[in-house]
């Protein structure tokens, strides 16, 4: 594991973890593990999660998100390890970290015959919510107009809306939300993106798993990118794309790409890849000018000079083609 | 636990049941087979069959019985006496079969069901305890089946008395150890009953696995509540006073064990991992 975080560009798990265990935790995770038969679903997994802050557990099917999700409220048990959220025991004390924690599943259920303000009027009173928190829940999310109905009759798209009114009844200061988005349209999506940030304003603190790289982008404090139950790196994605992604790139792209080529033969640069716009890694932003100025000189009609700023996507794939079949 | 967080799932799962069809109509079909058509049908044959040689034979079964039975059969003729028979005993155990029957079946979909559905899930998540859901789906499993009892017993106590109230000198149902049998003894089998079958409701896999483990334990007691009933005859108060008595025992044994045993990751779905 410790080789992993290197690769990573990070001192070490610890250390990554340490820095946020700085700030008052919101759950903590301590050695936990779970299987179920023979496969570990989550592995010695040992995770802060800092109070107030969005945190992303991005991975691919399998990592160990869900799991994750459904340790932190106690709903599944450890086998071994300990789980806080708020300083509570989600074990010994899984009755108040419930009350505490609003949960959006990956694929959201009803109790599909009744329609959904009975479905929340229930879900207040299991919650212990008050009756009037159902109408600006239902309007945060649009499904005013439908509530009414029956929810077998509702979209993929209604019962996700559904389910984050239903989540935020009893106004939660911990949101997990497990793939929420998927299946939506741009809208909810929209929507949902937008609770994030609302309740994240607030000081409440939000989980979201996802697969979905560009959501993660621009709302996630902390990015956990989870691999086989455990988490292989844990950061900001700022600092994880300045310690990983720390490579100076360059696009450039050209009338006539195929005489890009000769950049690999000038001074100051490292590699040339892509067959559209090449991305071109260097020793030195500084020589970049230089760049263009001799390309130019050769007769390159240049269409395109861009730095490349890495995404969470792009440190995504980087990250899985390092870690490999890891993740 | 909290038997008010227990009732919002019972009303919940209640409030479901109300709309769901397909499981009222065959509630309704098979309450009318056994409270209403049954009886109609074989105590209009009793009240019709006057000195016939159906009443005879009957008369010869009733005098076979210990005299301790015989005394406790009223009627001044073998017909009365024959009316008496069939509405007081021979269909006492109807009151029990047909409340197990809906009540089984309603509950041993109820933990699975979420977990299919998904609504377990929810509930996992839930603050609620395990026990509050357990006596939750407990009772949504029980008022139907024992609702249906009461309903058909005022209706099953209609048609004896007229149909055959006439030969026994006027209104004479409920007897006593008819209300006892529904007030006391009826409850604690259907209790027994949903308690076993909930605790292997949430071990099952599947739907289908969970309606044979409830036949498994519901066809067992209908048998013995069919025994019990019918020999109510040899000491009819005191009898079925006694068989409830016991009844309540087991069911409360039975519940304070099942009652821990749902575990809250049963509740959700089987791809549990991610």
């Amino acid at each position: 594991m410790g080789s992993d975080w290197h690769q990573l560009g990070l001192d070490s798990r610890d250390s990554a973890t340490d820095r946020y265990s700085m700030i008052e935790p919101a759950i903590k995770f301590d050695d936990v593990s779970k299987s179920f038969g023979d496969t570990l679903a989550v592995d010695a997994l040992t995770l802060t999660i800092p109070r107030g802050s969005v945190t992303v557990f991005l991975g691919p099917n399998g990592a160990g998100k869900t799991t994750t999700v459904r340790l932190t409220t106690g709903a599944l048990v450890p086998d071994t390890g300990e789980i806080t959220v708020l300083g509570l025991s989600s074990i010994a004390d899984g009755h108040e970290v419930r009350k505490i924690c609003g949960v959006v599943p990956p694929k959201p259920a009803f109790f599909d015959q009744l329609s959904g303000i009975d479905n929340l009027k229930y879900a207040a009173e299991i919650a212990k919510a008050p009756r009037r928190a159902i109408a600006p829940a239902a309007e945060r999310f649009g499904i005013t107009d439908a509530l009414h109905r029956r929810v077998d009759g509702y979209s993929t798209g209604m019962r996700t809306r559904l389910a984050l009114a239903r989540a935020v009844l009893h106004d939660p200061e911990i949101l997990l939300l497990d793939e929420p988005t998927a299946g939506l349209d741009p809208e909810s999506s929209r929507a949902v993106l937008g609770l994030i940030r609302e309740m994240a304003g607030k000081g409440q603190t939000i989980v979201m798993c996802t697969h979905l790289l560009h959501e993660a982008e621009g709302i996630a404090d902390v990015v956990v990118l989870m691999g086989s139950g455990q988490a292989r790196a844990v950061g900001n994605p700022h600092d994880l794309m300045a310690s990983y992604a720390s490579e100076k790139c360059v696009a450039i792209d050209a009338v006539d790409r195929s005489m890009l080529a000769i950049l690999a033969n000038m001074p100051g640069v490292l590699t040339v890849n892509g067959d559209g716009p090449v991305k071109v890694t260097v020793e030195d932003m500084g020589i970049v000018p230089d760049l263009v100025k001799t390309l130019v000189e050769k007769g390159v009609d240049i269409t395109r000079v861009e730095p490349h700023t890495p995404t969470l996507e792009y440190l995504y794939f980087e990250m899985q083609s390092a870690l490999g079949d890891q993740l | 636990m909290s038997l008010s967080r227990a009732w919002i799932i019972a009303r919940l799962d209640l409030h479901r049941l109300t709309r769901s069809k397909d499981y009222l109509i065959p509630l309704v079909i098979l309450a009318s087979i056994f409270f209403v058509i049954i009886p109609w049908v074989m105590l209009g044959i009793v009240s019709r069959a006057g000195g016939s040689d159906l009443i005879q034979r009957i008369g010869g079964v009733l005098q076979s019985l210990p005299q301790v039975a015989q005394d406790n059969v009223k009627g001044s003729t073998p017909q009365a006496r024959a009316a008496y028979t069939f509405a007081v005993y021979l269909l006492a155990p109807v009151a029990i079969v047909v409340p197990l029957t809906i009540s089984s079946a309603i509950g041993a979909y109820g933990l699975i069901g979420d977990r299919e559905k998904g609504t377990g899930e929810y509930l996992a998540h839930s603050p609620l305890h395990t026990s509050e859901i357990f006596y939750g789906k407990l009772i949504a499993a029980f008022v139907p089946g024992y609702l249906t009892t009461i309903a058909g017993f005022g209706v099953y106590a209609l048609i004896v008395n007229t149909r055959v109230g006439g030969l026994l000198g006027g209104w004479f149902f409920p007897t006593p150890e008819w209300w006892i049998l529904i007030l006391w003894v009826v409850p604690p089998f259907i209790i027994f009953s949903l308690g076993v079958i909930l605790w292997a409701s949430g071990r099952v896999q599947s739907a289908p696995a969970a309606q044979q483990a409830s036949t498994l334990v519901t066809l067992p007691v209908i048998v013995m509540a069919y025994g019990v009933t019918s020999g109510l005859a040899l000491d009819p108060v005191r009898g079925a006073i006694g068989i409830g008595a016991v009844a309540w025992i087991i069911a409360l044994l039975v519940l304070r064990f099942t009652s821990r045993g749902l575990k809250r990751e049963r509740l959700l779905g089987t791809g549990s991992q991610n």
